[in-house]
């Protein structure tokens, strides 16, 4: 699997996660379309095609084909990994304001 | 000098007269019987007098690479005006059309993606008159 965070670390790739987000199974096509009228982004289609290389190298989007067309596909796992490798410390008591004057007021 | 004509290529031209007639709702305009095929054009029934679709044949050795790589990405080559998109892909869909894709509006225009049958995928496109944002 390729790596999770370098294939997040790219603004183009972001917006494009947010779109299959919006809604999955999109042609390239569709991808395109809305980069371009949504974020402004202008690639080409060869650039958006290896965007979804990236993304797809690192398991967060799937690509099938159906009969002729192509869709991709949004698949969030490997970003459980992110949580599962830095989860939220267990819950502990709120660290109490020290007792008596605060420093540097005497 | 005006435009009066314009191309899409079909792989079996009885099959995308049919099509673009009893699923579309495009009339059949010319139809010349030309060896072994046909010169065979269909027009809007809103239009009759208007723009020629000819329903060409596909057999050049280069158009199916063309235009299978085009469907393969979901590139529609030809658009369709229609007045509410929603409306047709309902109309469409009950009489067993593929979408790619479904209805999206991205700011003055709503489009959507079908495929014709005979080799290509077709846009449909919606001018909104207000010009608004998306909603």
């Amino acid at each position: 699997m390729g790596d999770v965070f370098k294939a997040l670390a790219d603004p183009t790739r972001r917006a494009i996660l947010d779109e299959l987000q919006e809604r999955s199974g999109q042609t390239l096509f569709e991808l395109c379309t809305r980069l371009v009228m949504k974020h402004g982004v202008g690639s080409s289609r060869q650039a958006v095609s290896q965007h979804l290389e990236v993304l797809e190298a690192a398991g967060l989007v799937h690509s099938r084909r159906e009969g002729r067309y192509k869709f991709h596909d949004l698949d969030t796992t490997p970003l459980r990994t992110i949580v599962e490798r830095w989860p939220p410390p267990p819950a502990s008591p709120q660290p109490q304001p020290p007792e008596g004057p605060p420093c540097g007021s005497a | 000098m005006r435009i009066g004509l314009t191309s899409i290529f079909v792989d079996d031209q009885e099959k995308a007269l049919r099509f673009y007639t009893e699923v579309l709702g495009f009339q059949e305009k010319n139809d010349v019987p030309l060896g072994e095929h046909r010169w065979l054009t269909v027009v809007s029934p809103e239009q009759p007098d208007g723009v020629e679709i000819v329903l060409e044949p596909n057999a050049h050795p280069a158009v199916v690479p063309f235009t299978e790589a085009l469907v393969a990405d979901g590139i529609p080559f030809t658009a369709f005006s229609v007045d509410d998109v929603q409306a047709e892909v309902d109309r469409l869909k009950g009489l067993g059309v593929r979408f790619t894709q479904e209805p999206l509006r991205m700011g003055p225009v709503t489009t959507a993606v079908l495929d014709d049958t005979c080799g290509n995928l077709i846009q449909l496109a919606q001018m909104h008159a207000d010009q608004g944002v998306a909603g």
